[in-house]
């Protein structure tokens, strides 16, 4: 039953998103006011969605399919989040679409499990992708600041104030959502590393740490740290931050995408 | 009423000829006097900007405004002719409200000539030039200004250097509270800005000059604080607004004071415009990351797309502004009685008539006795009922009260707006007995026509 929440909220994002297209080629405000309500309906159909799943037990059989829709649910929740805080959807134009092919893609999963693992039964793990995940989407969507905050600052220097940079909420206001979900992000990612950790200790012992997901997560998270730490010290914004947000992305992905080949997180009983 | 106007504007006429027409601001209560007392003048109100010189009068015959122009002002109209303008009736209607609302300004949406029709508004009614129909017609223009101002963004981009210096610093920093305004140099314009970003929440403004006294009485007129000219480099990083504009031949600000000043505010991002030609900032300035230069010409042209985006805004404008000269025109109609009463006659007469039709197939054949005993007692009742309504029309005084008593009739017995709008300007046409032109005796005619064709469709009905 999960799926067919999961499946409506699909629908209501694919809806609010077609309004942002819209809304952005008439030369309005990017997300019209009708968006938003539609939004809240739909990440709220989504956690019924995700707690169904979780109840269900779909959660252990379909890890992969359900750590997307809970993705998409976090960023879509940050979404709202920031709309709340700054009055601003702009960063609606790149998450709504993400968001929706993530929760597309969980929404059209099969039935059939693929993976069985007793490592998903125990709690410790639904911890551990709870927190990785919110600390991904914090990330993402601090990315995504970094690279409006670019945008906005080539055209104020080119003295272009018409068409995007004319809708995009000032400098100051994007440095601020970007640097605040950096600062959210950096602790769950943590805990949620540390979580990991743990239990890979205890199930697999020091053969863990070569695999090549962990590597890369350990990665991301130096940089992560790096980010943090040049933006907190020196303050930096613009094109160097852009620069680290955008590399600290590419690892965030490239673990993501460790999934298919790291042999931990397929979660096969061996 | 006969509505008149004559006139000059920017587009109209050089500047060479609107100096010959204008009327300075002393001059203009006696100018408004003055035309009053012409020949042929019932109210009458002078309009005199830097942009247009405009007589609007309502006349009860026609008046040849030229020869006032003439007399006053001592201009042989004939040589400008080609400059003047001139408007009757709704023409003068829809003038009076674009001038008004600004659509006919120079910067269109500019703000100040609502102020300065007030003005011409306020004399005319001290002199007494103001009354009924120059009264509701002025009234009435600024509301309609005010309702395009709010309806349309007509007035919402920013169209002077300063306005622009306060969105541009709104689009880098958000809201301007607490951010800290350097002045360099203590120019007229620079005051402004800083005025101006000071309305908009900015906090401590820094005055700087070579000359320090000049930066002191600066400072004491912004409430700022002057800071020594060799401190510059030192404190300028506290700013994150700098408005420069020295006489210096030479840029002040280099890049690698950019580079410094970023350095020390930790990249946090910093505004420089640049009003001095020469310019006080160096090109390569803005290549430093965080900063933002914005020169004399950039803030030109910016003010310039405003102004033509404020064109689109226009068109809307000026779609409201047709609406209003109609809706104006009905109710300048509903201040004459007389349509009104027309309208009630006609309406409880036609009752009458119907009811008589409907009970004539009971009665049966009646004799031509009968029938017109039956119209007198039906008539005479109808005619009882309508006349204490009527007589009290008649009575009110002050326009105001007239048209609620109207429209108050109107909706008590069912009277449409319509037939009352024909009825209305057919019989102010009739009642016209100097027409002031062709034109009017033309539309006159024309509305006489039309309601004998509404009168045709109600009888079929």
């Amino acid at each position: 039953m999960s799926l067919f929440w999961l499946r409506v909220a699909v629908g209501l994002y694919g809806l609010s998103l077609v309004y942002a297209f819209v809304a952005l080629l008439r030369k309005r405000e990017i997300l019209s006011r009708a968006t938003l309500p539609i939004t809240v309906v739909a990440v709220t159909l989504h956690f019924v969605a995700l707690v169904e799943a979780f109840a269900s037990g779909s959660m252990a059989t379909m890890p992969l399919h359900q750590s997307e829709s809970l993705l998409a649910f976090l960023m879509m929740l940050l979404f709202i989040g920031v709309y709340y805080l700054y009055r601003t959807t702009s960063p609606g134009i790149v998450v709504l679409p993400i968001a929706f092919l993530l929760s597309l893609s969980a929404a059209l999963a099969q039935g059939a499990p693929q993976f069985a693992s007793p490592l998903l039964r125990s709690g410790w793990i639904y911890t551990h992708i709870v927190l990785i995940l919110t600390g991904y989407a914090a990330l993402f969507f601090s990315f995504i600041a970094s690279v409006l905050y670019l945008l906005h600052e080539r055209r104020l220097k080119r003295k272009d104030l018409n068409g995007l940079a004319g809708k995009l909420p000032a400098l100051d206001t994007i440095d601020n959502i970007g640097y605040k979900l950096l600062l959210i992000g950096f602790p769950f990612m943590t805990f949620g590393l540390i979580a990991g950790s743990v239990i890979a200790e205890a199930q697999y012992g020091s053969r863990y740490f070569l695999d090549p997901k962990v590597i890369l997560s350990l990665l991301m998270w130096g940089v992560y740290m790096v980010m943090l730490y040049t933006r907190w010290n020196s303050g930096w914004r613009g094109r160097r931050a852009a620069l680290l947000a955008a590399f600290a992305f590419a690892a965030a992905l490239s673990v993501w995408a460790a999934n298919y080949f790291s042999g931990m997180h397929r979660f096969v009983s061996r | 009423m006969n509505l008149h106007l004559v006139g000059v504007n920017h587009k109209s006429a050089p500047v060479e000829v609107r100096e010959r027409l204008a009327i300075p601001e002393w001059k203009l209560e006696e100018a408004t006097r003055r035309l009053l007392e012409y020949t042929g003048i019932r109210e009458c109100v002078v309009f005199s900007t830097c942009n247009r010189v405009e007589f609007v009068v309502s006349t009860e015959g026609g008046v040849a405004l030229d020869g006032f122009i003439g007399e006053y002002l001592q201009t042989d109209v004939s040589q400008i002719r080609d400059h003047i303008y001139e408007y009757r009736g709704d023409e003068v209607v829809r003038h009076v409200f674009r001038v008004a609302a600004s659509l006919d300004s120079m910067i269109v949406g500019e703000p100040q000539i609502l102020g300065q029709v007030k003005q011409a508004y306020n004399i005319g009614k001290a002199v007494g030039s103001v009354q009924s129909n120059l009264d509701a017609l002025l009234s009435r223009a600024l509301s309609v200004a005010k309702r395009v101002r709010t309806e349309t963004a007509i007035g919402s981009s920013a169209v002077s250097v300063a306005s622009v210096a306060v969105e541009l610093a709104k689009k880098i920093f958000g809201s301007l509270q607490g951010r800290n305004v350097y002045l360099v140099g203590a120019g007229k314009m620079s005051e402004l800005a800083a005025r101006h970003l000071r309305s908009h929440g900015a906090d401590t403004i820094f005055v700087s000059n070579r000359t320090h006294e000049r930066a002191q009485q600066m400072a004491e007129s912004v409430s700022g604080s002057a800071i020594h000219f060799d401190r510059l480099y030192e404190t300028a990083d506290q700013a994150d607004i700098v408005i420069t504009s020295t006489g210096a031949p030479h840029a002040i600000f280099r890049r690698e004071h950019g580079e410094m000043f970023m350095h020390r505010r930790k990249n946090r991002p910093m505004f420089f415009i640049d009003i001095a030609v020469p310019r006080d900032v160096d090109a390569a300035m803005s290549q430093v990351d965080g900063i933002f230069v914005y020169d004399i010409d950039d803030l030109q042209q910016v003010v310039e797309a405003n102004v033509s985006d404020r064109g689109r805004e226009a068109e809307r404008a000026e779609l409201l502004i047709e609406e209003e000269v109609v809706r104006f025109r009905r109710r300048i109609q509903s201040l004459d009685a007389v349509p009104t009463i027309v309208a009630l006659q006609n309406r409880v007469e036609q009752i009458r008539q119907a009811e008589v039709e409907r009970l004539r197939a009971k009665l049966g054949n009646l004799s031509p006795e009968q029938q017109s005993a039956i119209d007198n007692l039906t008539r005479s009742i109808v005619n009882k009922i309508v006349h204490p309504s009527i007589s009290a029309l008649k009575s009110v005084s002050g326009s105001e009260q007239l048209i609620a008593t109207a429209e108050l009739l109107r909706n008590l017995f069912g009277i449409e707006d319509e037939s009352v709008r024909r009825n209305g300007t057919s019989s102010v046409g009739k009642r016209d007995k100097n027409p002031a032109s062709g034109e009017n005796k033309q539309s006159s005619s024309e509305d006489n026509r039309e309601s004998e064709v509404t009168q045709k469709a109600t009888s079929r009905r």
